[in-house]
């Protein structure tokens, strides 16, 4: 199933966010956005998971969804948006209880998702009572639970400290490692979106235009060797050249605001 | 003498302790301080009462208001008041409280009911009920109704502006996550915006049921035979002090225990916290 932003544009008030974007993701496909501050990137998500309809052009799905797919496009939040009065069991639960699925099946898929981000040991635990690395990882699971045919990853790790961002980023590389699943991963973070995306599309500042799209040319098996470091680094540089400039007239909109 | 260093700089080239600067303002209360301070009051008192400082008519010593509250224990009449006026605030504070949920929901979840029922509430909120009664007198009878009534209305307002804040005070991001998952709107409001709103609403309640007891006086000491409120205010027609006092604790006393009962249920509902 693939994933298509068609001319998407937005606007809050008189503010102009988003600017005829366009771009395909393709089924397996991980694709990063990235851009200055205040370009659009989690606006631009929001319009492509349904949750904030477009000023103009549209977000659309391509095939069918993979079967058993539950909600083909699920998101991963940056602040984890658990239920804080639930347990993590119930959480990961969460949005399956509206499905046809039955009380066994649901403990199944609970039980799967909990196994796959480690969090087993922690199924009677609520949200307050975790690091935030470990919240996260119960967002994942939540998110794996209704098996996705697209993550739509907003900054998902830039609540976390340094240390829990480099093991999610392992487990990001691992859940997406068969193509199964497809990802649009939003993030302020060039290092991540060089680690995990397929391409990268760059937008603009405000109004966010696509400014380009960069395919990485390894695959992320090939990307853990030591070697292919100063080729990443590279394409790291090139992104942070593209966005420097606008990157600083965007931080001193944001100081004069 | 020219060899010795000044004096004052003598003591600066050896280490000393950093002076601690952070204490104070982190007040605990003590477990037993305000048993103390109550006992030392409650013993002044006593001692104020027998030894003839003040006139017992006017301030009868704890030991009469005990021995009060034990002989209308034993007469049976203690029971007879108290009986009608948690009734009566059982019965208004339940149809009230019912009633403001219903439309706090209603404010916090509808486009329509917020633009109309804000508007009614932020009209009616601030007049005081009880000056209602003698209408509520006239459109419901002599009866219980409009004593109920009068504490219905109290509960109903307080109850509305707790549960619409508390709807409000959900955060979106929690709604905005159920919808990503299709969660359809019923379940939505029974699972994150009902919990998500319970910390408003409990904290309604502790306010809603101080407001009852109030109405329940007013109402019962301006027509009622029995109740609280009317046994107050017949021990004062008859200056029977001990007797009003008795009648005070206990209003005093069923205030406690309403307050702790809602905490034992916030401890039951709001352990996540």
């Amino acid at each position: 199933m693939d994933l298509i932003a068609d001319h998407i544009s937005h606007r809050f008030g008189t503010l102009d966010v988003l600017d005829q974007v366009s771009f395909t993701v393709r089924a397996g496909e991980v694709v990063a956005i990235v851009g200055p501050s205040g370009c659009g990137k989690s606006t631009l998500l929001s319009i492509l998971g349904g949750l904030l309809r477009p000023r103009e052009g549209q977000a659309e799905l391509r095939g069918a969804p993979p079967a058993g797919s539950l909600n083909p496009l699920t998101f991963v939040f940056q602040d984890f948006a658990l239920l804080p009065w639930c347990t993590v069991e119930a959480n990961v639960e969460f949005p399956l209880v509206h499905t046809a699925l039955g009380i066994s099946e649901r403990r199944a898929v609970v039980d799967d998702a909990l196994r796959r981000t480690g969090l087993t040991d922690f199924r009677g635990a609520y949200p307050k009572q975790l690091s935030g690395g470990m919240r996260q990882r119960v967002g994942i699971a939540r998110a794996l639970a209704v098996r996705p045919a697209i993550l739509l990853m907003d900054e998902p790790l830039s609540a976390l400290d340094s240390q829990t961002r480099e093991l999610l980023m392992e487990d990001f590389i691992r859940l997406l490692a068969d193509g199964s699943m497809g990802a649009v991963y939003v993030t302020h973070n060039l290092e991540e979106a060089v680690r995990l995306a397929d391409r990268i599309v760059v937008l603009s500042r405000r109004p966010g235009r696509v400014r380009e799209v960069v395919t990485i040319p390894m695959t992320r098996d090939e990307r853990g060797d030591i070697n292919a470091r100063g080729k990443l680094l590279a394409i790291q540089n090139d992104l942070w050249s593209l966005i420097r400039e606008e990157a600083i007239d965007a931080e001193r909109e944001v100081q004069h605001a | 003498m020219l060899d010795r260093a000044p004096q004052g700089t003598q003591d600066e080239t050896r280490p000393r302790p950093v002076a601690f600067r952070g204490a104070g303002f982190t007040p605990s209360a003590g477990r037993y301080s305000g048993w103390i301070a109550l006992a030392l009051v409650i013993g002044f008192w006593q001692l104020a009462g027998s030894a003839g400082w003040v006139n017992a008519l006017f301030l009868p010593p704890p030991s009469a208001i005990v021995a009060a509250i034990y002989k209308l224990a034993l007469s049976g009449a203690l029971w007879q008041h108290l009986s009608w006026s948690v009734m009566r605030i059982g019965s208004g504070w339940i149809l009230g409280t019912a009633a403001g949920i219903i439309v706090g929901f209603g404010i916090g979840l509808s486009t329509l009911a917020r633009g109309v029922g804000i508007t009614f509430i932020s009209a009616l909120f601030p007049i005081p009920k009880i000056a209602l009664l003698p209408l509520l007198i006239l459109w419901l009878g002599i009866g219980e109704e409009p004593k109920i009534a009068t504490i219905a209305l109290g509960v109903f307002f307080s109850t509305a502006i707790s549960v619409y804040s508390g709807v409000d005070a959900v955060p979106r991001n929690l709604i905005r996550m159920a919808q990503s998952f299709n969660v359809p709107f019923h379940l939505i409001v029974r699972r994150v915006i009902w919990p998500g709103a319970l910390p408003s609403i409990l904290a309604g309640f502790r306010i809603t049921a101080s407001v009852a007891l109030l109405l329940v006086v007013s109402a019962e000491m301006i027509g009622a035979q029995y109740g609280i409120g009317a046994f107050v205010l017949q021990a004062g027609n008859l200056m029977q002090t001990d007797q009003l006092l008795a009648a005070v604790v206990i209003l005093s006393v069923f205030g406690l225990v309403v307050g702790k009962g809602i905490n034992l249920l916030e401890a039951r509902l709001l352990h996540w916290r």
